[in-house]
């Protein structure tokens, strides 16, 4: 089972700090997160990929395939603001 | 000089004289404005002369009538865009509504200095001429040119269709769509990251501190203005441009242009220096829309003081912190707020110094607020490790307070509290492959840190600093060329050396010296998807592609030699440029024997790569300054200046070493010296570089460089990203030294000669 920490945003949809749940993608972790709370996916998917300005921080990597990005067993996911650097 | 040892590797760790060097020394290097297209007209911009107005009216007739003009061009000539996010490369989230009125107004000027109408002419005289002949009526609006003075209520509304986007960890602000009503408000972003109990951390502590500091506005100091060239001709748009993302901006221009990108292609040419100014589409909009209407290509490029006047800083940032520790000097709480200016439009790097700020350290209940709010000022723009150094400036003096307060060696302060793999930061993001404790007992074993310092006025500083550095796609092809060398070809724009570092990795894929391997970075129709030269992610996600493309490189000419003996590919050995037949050991072939016989054994041999590799990890730096004040004039001389930095494996020693003394020396720069300058009516008092005082090569000392190689064992050869984090701690390890020279804390840049006099006046009364 991956451990999805829920960020600010989701908290009036996710009242709890911490959700497990099963996937091997990111697609599939929200998919499974839409389920259990619905609404979450609209703040995290926009046209197939996910919300533009949002990183997905998978075991402290910043993923690079979007809905597509593995998500091993045990792993912990966060969604953070996405950032660009100088 | 190199704290660790480095694996038996033969090019990676060398330091051969840079492909471009020669190219660079002598003048041949082709920088944007050298690019002459064949028949192009040169454009001259008009500038909005106030800070906030709304423009009622522009007449462009007689300007169009002057002879030898042959287009004028204001935002009616171009598509609107829509102001829906998008996100460009790197994960930079824009509003392309907002930055296309960036580029050039529409309804309102938000900065003096705004471009409101472009001219294209025969000659830039022509031009120039033409600007004056443009009648622009304006209502005046009075302008807001503080990030306090703009959240207050009642202040001025910079941007009339701003949507706040209030407690969102992901919206960079603006307008989330076109439909959505606007806010009435400067702030565009508000967010909160927490972890623990704040409360009873701050209950834990023995002692707490709570200041406000305030860092201001500071220029890139890029030595090249931007120049763009523009070709709109059959149904194609090719630029030519300086800018450290061409993929960005193909992407830019299409959408705002309402063009599918496969018809845009962006060549960017040598580039003099970006530090993240370069990153996003600009006046190639309007290059190209002067095209679109002339026909001609069309060439822009601005001066020193149109730089100043509207290519954007390094965000001014407010920050209040409050922190607590026990009496055996361990960190229980920390709660920050941080306001920053993000100019005319949003997108301040407020995220990058709440991510950032207390990263280095091992605080269990921690809350950062950030708030991301206009002005009339030019939009800002990033700036290495954007956002750090500001929240870096707050923590680390205020780390410095504590250990004076408790007497305990600020390094061993920091080791105390170090953050190390597992650590939660305050996003919830668990640290992972990072090392902060062994750049600290660098630092504590260095000469300088174990050399007393004595005299009057002198005092030492030492501050620690994160970045998380970035990754991103990135793709390269390698041909094997006649005579057994190589031609690489990549995606990422060269900045600070990277294609060397490039091509070092490639040469050390493939087991040949890095002079065989020729590189060269090409336009957005000849490679595959690359992104934006910045977040310091270039030598580690190129180099992944350079390592695969060596691999692609390799297997074929296993494959040849193995076509050539008629044996199986696997009785076939490479080593080191030189193949063998495993079933008669006296026959062998050299890459340039392979080379020389490709189009007779099967046609070209090319390798080629594109990677999108996680594996990425972050770095950290520790800085020791020396300075000695001038109670007479305020002046801070650097006196000795150590720089520490954990690099993952330095690919070419002498560029990590630059690219952290040039940090050193522009951290410098912001920390004493540099300022923007406004009047109370929005114009930029100090538009050149000889009242913007930069420091030259006659105010710093020789800087000396550790570098720390951690491994990173998410990358191949171990890469992290260096051009970064080296930016973090100048401003409060300077700041530090000043304390602890003057008796005094400064907590508000620059810490100039006028400020340090205001605090020995003050202190004397």
């Amino acid at each position: 089972m991956a451990t999805v920490f829920v960020p600010a945003i989701l908290r009036a949809l996710v009242p709890v700090a911490r959700v497990e749940v099963r996937g091997v993608t990111v697609g599939d972790v929200i998919d499974e997160l839409e389920a259990l709370y619905p609404g979450v996916a609209e703040l995290l998917v926009n046209d197939d990929d996910i919300m533009p300005g949002v990183a997905v921080s998978i075991n402290d990597q910043a993923g690079q395939m979007g809905l597509f990005e593995p998500v091993p067993e045990d792993a912990e996911v966060h969604f953070l603001p996405a950032l660009s650097g100088g | 000089m190199t704290a660790t040892e480095r694996p038996p590797y033969k090019v990676i760790g060398t330091r051969p004289v840079r492909h471009d060097g020669v190219d660079k020394v002598t003048g041949r290097a082709r920088y944007a404005n050298d690019i002459d297209v064949p028949g192009h007209v040169t454009a001259k911009l008009l500038r909005s002369p106030h800070a906030h107005a709304r423009i009622i009216s522009i007449d462009t007739s007689k300007a169009e009538s002057l002879p030898g003009v042959v287009a004028v061009l204001t935002a009616a000539d171009l598509p609107e865009a829509s102001a829906i996010l998008r996100e460009q490369t790197e994960g930079a989230l824009v509003n392309l509504g907002l930055l296309s009125r960036n580029i050039l107004a529409r309804e309102k000027a938000w900065y003096r200095g705004h471009p409101v109408a472009a001219v294209a002419a025969v000659n830039g005289y022509i031009a120039e001429e033409a600007l004056k002949l443009i009648d622009v009526q304006y209502e005046v609006l009075p302008p807001i040119l503080d990030a306090l003075e703009a959240m207050k209520p009642g202040a001025p509304v910079v941007i009339d269709e701003l949507r706040t986007n209030v407690g969102s960890l992901f919206r960079g602000g603006g307008i989330r769509a076109d439909d959505e009503e606007a806010s009435h408000s400067n702030i565009a972003t508000t967010f909160t990251m927490e972890i623990g109990d704040i409360a009873n951390g701050f209950e834990l502590a023995d002692i707490i501190l709570e200041r406000d500091y305030h860092t201001t506005a500071a220029h890139q100091g890029y030595i090249e203005p931007q120049s763009s060239t523009a070709f709109w001709a059959d149904h194609q748009l090719t630029v030519w441009t300086t800018t450290q993302g061409p993929f960005g901006v193909r992407d830019g221009l299409a959408t705002m242009l309402k063009l599918p990108a496969g018809q845009v292609k962006v060549i960017p040419s040598e580039i003099g220096g970006g530090f993240g100014a370069k990153l996003q589409v600009g006046i190639e909009l309007i290059a190209a829309g002067l095209s679109q209407k002339c026909g001609k290509p069309v060439k822009l490029t601005i001066n020193r003081t149109d730089v100043f006047d509207s290519m954007g800083p390094a965000s001014p940032a407010y920050v209040h912190l409050k922190m607590g520790v026990t009496n055996e000097g361990k960190i229980t709480a920390a709660d920050a707020r941080l306001i920053f200016e993000a100019g005319a439009i949003p997108g301040s790097p407020v995220a990058g110094a709440a991510n950032c700020m207390y990263a280095p350290y091992d605080i269990p209940n921690a809350r950062v607020e950030g708030i991301d709010v206009v002005v009339n000022k030019p939009k800002t723009l990033s700036y290495r490790a954007p956002g750090a150094p500001s929240g870096a400036y707050a923590v680390e003096q205020m780390i410095d307070e504590f250990c004076e307060t408790l007497d305990i060696d600020p390094i061993e302060f920091r080791l105390r509290n170090a953050a190390v793999n597992g650590t939660r930061r305050v996003n919830g993001v668990a640290t992972a492959n990072m090392d902060f404790i062994t750049t600290l007992v660098v630092a504590k074993a260095t000469d300088h840190w174990n050399t007393p310092l004595v005299g009057p006025n002198r005092g030492r500083g030492v501050a620690g600093g994160f970045w998380g550095n970035a990754t991103g796609p990135a793709s390269s092809i390698a041909g094997l060329m006649p005579d057994g060398r190589v031609s690489y070809i990549e995606g990422s724009v060269d900045v600070g050396g990277t294609r060397t570092t490039s091509a070092m990795q490639f040469a050390e894929g493939l087991g040949i010296s890095s002079d065989m391997v020729r590189p060269s970075v090409t336009d957005t129709d000849s490679i595959g998807f690359t992104s934006n030269t910045g977040g310091s992610s270039v030598t580690f996600k190129q180099g992944w592609a350079a390592f695969e493309a060596a691999n692609d490189l390799r297997r074929q000419l296993i494959e040849r030699a193995a076509k050539i003996w008629k044996v199986e590919p696997g009785r076939v050995d490479y080593d080191s440029g030189v193949l063998t037949n495993l079933d008669d050991r006296g026959k062998k072939l050299t890459i340039a024997e392979i080379a020389a016989r490709q189009n007779g054994t099967g046609g070209a041999i090319i390798g080629h790569a594109s990677v999108v590799p996680g594996g990425v990890a972050g770095g950290f730096a520790v800085h020791i300054v020396d300075v000695e004040i001038d109670p007479e004039t305020g002046k801070t001389e650097i006196l000795r200046y150590t720089a520490v930095q954990d690099a993952g494996r330095a690919i070419h020693p002498s560029y990590v070493e630059g690219q952290m003394q040039g940090a050193v020396a522009q951290g410098v720069g912001w920390a004493i010296n540099e300022e923007y300058v406004y009047s109370q009516d929005g114009r930029m008092e100090n538009s050149s570089f000889l009242d913007y005082r930069m420091p030259t090569s006659l105010d710093l000392p020789p800087i000396d460089t550790v570098v720390v190689e951690s491994p990173n064992p998410g990358h191949p050869y171990g890469v992290r990203g260096v051009g970064e984090a080296a930016f973090v701690p100048p401003l409060p390890a300077v700041a530090n030294a000043m304390a602890h020279a003057l008796g005094e804390r400064m907590c508000t840049l620059p810490m100039s000669p006028r400020r340090v006099l205001e605090v020995l006046m003050k202190s004397s009364k």
